[in-house]
């Protein structure tokens, strides 16, 4: 191997804090008494409930449907009652509607059984990976089976496994690739298919050799028309940001506001990887997740395995409580989670990790104004100017912004983790998306 | 603050400061050693000035007082490291009142300024007071008590840098005073020169501006930029004939190191772009070189950098960062 792959403007050095949790494996954590579901898991129209106030459900059963527009539909986690509609907090929409289900603790939990998967043609693996609910969980939501079904006019040659997992502290997919490797490869393999491709990728940030490790020989024996290769990648964030890894592994460019199809790519993260292997191998839709609960503010720190709709405050109990010095909770990670003010938060699908950050973990300075060292020039990945935008919006001009390249910010936070000001040039930016015209 | 994201480098601006101000003192140190306790008392007067009037401006202005930041520090050295040590010592205080309350805060305070604080203060001392701007220059003591110069007046003891030789008497006058090739370089590498503080030891200005670099608080683009175009016109233009001139003593001469490491590269004031920033430094070495061997002073850094401050943003605006990838079809 010679200079490892890797995308060649910007880019952070952030700590990784992985070690908290990276040796530890996935546990099953005890479903709790109560779910709450968020109805709008994914990218597009949320889904209207299928299922009334005490209506008996199974788990793996579909609850919730979406009526028009884009989207997928959502499973019960449990087998329990429905107890009825309910408004859940929101680390990004404040308040959302929500499914509220009681658990049935005597009840068995759902089998699935393996079957053939390669018996069945592309528009059958298709509408099994919609119908099991499938999204992008490695955080943008987006439905996987509009992913899998790129436009004619954009064919695409290469498919891209995100294994880089560049965020701080997040292990999930780390644990993933270690304890499922083989089912995350047949997951390419099916995914491959469904496109009509033989060209695939595996990139993951050096930093897990364990994974490449793993992944290299589950793809070694695997056994299927796709030619599987993992790539060792460097370690640095935001190396799993999806522009910059079709870059880093391809040398294409994806163009600004346009998809990765229209460079013949589709990315997709090693935890939708395995959930689509689930969805069509098993049968097994979508309502599980693993994730990472970690940082120096919780007694004990755990990849978990948990049912949709399990509440912060349920894995809190669960993990034997926060530290006296916890300062702030944040869901994703801490680039580009989302800090929230109760605990009475449900997981999502797209939850990745929960982070119990202590005041030394975080940076509370207050911000000072602009000295124009340039440093976030140089960490932009996407070469824009947040401190010009920054001025901007603090002048009153946020509708000028546009020719900074705003709405080609994808809003990593590598500019405000080194501006030394300590300014918040994400949230400038996304005062200025609001304001800036087209 | 709750927004993403939630971890932050452990850089800060005070941090920045304060390694700037580190790296500025050894020449303070050895400057006390060349000219006598005169350079430490003059620049002690000029840090206690500007912290002052940083202070004062900002209570005046409203605006949260910041002094430990470090940036007057900064402001205070440099004021000091370019003048020459003997000077009285109002002159550093108003050079601080200058800097500081009008070059800095009623410009909007640290991070709107347009012009080097501390280049407008020397600027405005050499046109109120251009008798002592131009000739309290002490010679190097060689081995004279570093206190033996107090309380005598200066121009008993004050004489000639070699830039202003070079500019009245021309080059055998300086080869006679401070020794020819290859003694002359060394001789003003490690500062046993008269001049400013900023002025004496170039190898102590390059061993921290390497440093800076380092840390990555500063990058080579302006500061090569501004003595590769300093070097080069000197060579063709600064001697008898074409291509006769020194470059290295254009270099080791008056202010360029600590202007090219320390001034130029000013984050404020300099472009942020590095396109722009070798535009920029080159602009300043050019300028530096048309006054030096065309203007009416002997030293033109000053000057030079005063004149290319205000361009910086007209510079970025020209030299735009190259986005990751265009949208389809051209045109944003």
């Amino acid at each position: 191997m010679t200079a490892l792959l890797t995308f060649p403007k910007g880019g952070v050095h952030p700590p990784a804090a992985k070690e908290l949790t990276a040796s530890l494996a996935i546990e099953v954590m005890p479903v709790p008494d109560e779910l709450e579901i968020i109805l709008g898991q994914h990218i597009g129209a949320p889904c209207t409930p299928t299922v009334a106030a005490k209506d008996e459900v199974k788990e793996g059963q579909v609850i919730g449907e979406v009526v028009k527009g884009l989207g997928v539909p959502l499973h019960a986690p449990v087998t329990g009652v429905v107890k009825g509609l309910g408004q859940s907090a929101h680390p990004m929409r404040v308040s959302v509607p929500s499914l509220l289900l009681a658990t049935n603790h005597e009840a068995a939990p759902a089998s699935y059984s393996r079957r053939d998967w390669r018996q069945f043609g592309k528009d059958e693996l298709l509408k099994m990976v919609h119908r099991a609910g499938i999204i992008g969980i490695g955080g943008a939501g987006f439905p996987s089976h509009v992913k899998l079904n790129p436009p004619p006019d954009n064919p695409v040659d290469t498919l891209i496994i995100n294994g880089a997992e560049c965020e701080p502290y997040i292990t999930a997919d780390h644990r993933q690739m270690l304890e499922a490797s083989a089912e995350i490869v047949e997951g390419a393999q099916i995914i491959l298919k469904i496109l009509g491709i033989e060209n695939c990728w595996i990139g993951i940030e050096n930093n897990k050799p364990d994974a490449i490790a793993a992944m290299g020989k589950a793809a070694r024996e695997s056994s299927g028309p796709g030619r599987i290769t993992v790539a060792p990648l460097k370690v640095k964030y935001p190396q799993g940001s999806e522009k910059q890894l079709i870059h880093a592994l391809t040398g294409r460019k994806v163009p600004a506001f346009a998809l990765p199809s229209a460079v013949g790519v589709v990315v997709h993260n090693v935890g939708t990887t395995k959930a689509i292997h689930d969805a069509v191998a098993l049968g097994k839709p979508l309502y599980e997740k693993v994730l990472t609960v970690s940082g120096r503010g919780i007694a004990r720190p755990a990849n978990l395995l948990v049912k949709v709709g399990t509440r912060v405050s349920d894995l809190v109990a669960y993990l034997g409580g926060v530290k006296p010095e916890l300062a702030k909770v944040v869901m994703g990670g801490p680039m580009m989670g989302f800090a929230v003010s109760t605990l009475e938060v449900p997981v999502t699908k797209t939850t990745s990790s929960v982070l119990f950050l202590t005041e030394d973990e975080i940076d509370t300075t207050p911000h000072s104004p602009c000295i124009r060292c340039g440093w976030c020039l140089e960490a932009c990945p996407m070469g824009l100017e947040p401190k010009e935008v920054a001025i901007h919006v603090e002048a009153g001009r946020a509708q000028d912004t546009a020719k900074f390249g705003v709405f080609e910010c994808f809003e990593c936070g590598c500019c405000a983790y080194v501006c030394p000001a300590k300014r918040p040039l994400v949230q400038f930016i996304r005062l200025a998306k609001m304001k800036a015209k087209k | 603050m709750s927004v993403s994201p939630h971890v932050r480098s452990p850089e800060s601006v005070a941090r920045i400061m304060w390694t700037v101000v580190a790296c500025l003192l050894p020449l303070l140190f050895v400057s006390v050693f060349i000219f006598g306790i005169q350079t430490l008392i003059v620049t002690a007067v000029s840090v206690v000035s500007c912290l002052l009037v940083e202070a004062a401006s900002q209570k005046a202005l409203g605006r949260k007082v910041t002094v430990a930041d470090g940036s007057a520090v900064i402001t205070g050295l440099l004021i000091a490291y370019v003048i020459p040590p003997g000077v009285p010592y109002l002159l550093p205080v108003l050079g601080a009142v200058m800097a500081i309350y009008i070059g800095k805060h009623l410009l909007g305070g640290l991070g709107y300024n347009i012009f080097n604080p501390a280049l407008l203060a020397r600027a405005f001392l050499l046109a109120t007071f251009p008798v002592a701007m131009t000739s309290s220059w002490l010679p190097p003591l060689h081995g004279m008590s570093i206190f033996s110069r107090l309380g005598r007046p200066i121009d008993a003891i004050s004489t000639a840098t070699p830039l202003a030789v070079l500019k009245t008497q021309g080059m055998a006058a300086v080869s006679q005073q401070f020794g020819g090739a290859p003694t002359i370089y060394s001789t003003f590498f490690l500062g046993w020169r008269p001049g400013s503080i900023g002025e004496t030891s170039g190898l102590l200005i390059v061993l921290a501006g390497l440093y800076l670099m380092y840390r990555k608080y500063i990058t080579w683009h302006i500061p090569v930029s501004v003595l590769a175009a300093i070097a080069l016109l000197t060579w063709i233009f600064g001697g008898p004939d074409y291509f006769g001139g020194d470059p290295l003593l254009a270099i080791l001469s008056g202010g360029a190191l600590l202007g090219a490491f320390f001034m130029a590269n000013d984050y404020v004031t300099c472009p942020t772009g590095k396109t722009a920033q070798l535009i920029y430094g080159t602009g300043i070495g050019a300028l530096t070189v048309l006054i030096r061997l065309k203007g009416g002073y002997p030293e033109g850094i000053c000057y030079a950098i005063l004149l290319m401050n205000p361009l910086s943003s007209v510079l970025d605006d020209w030299f735009k960062p190259r986005r990751f990838a265009p949208p389809l079809g051209g045109a944003k």
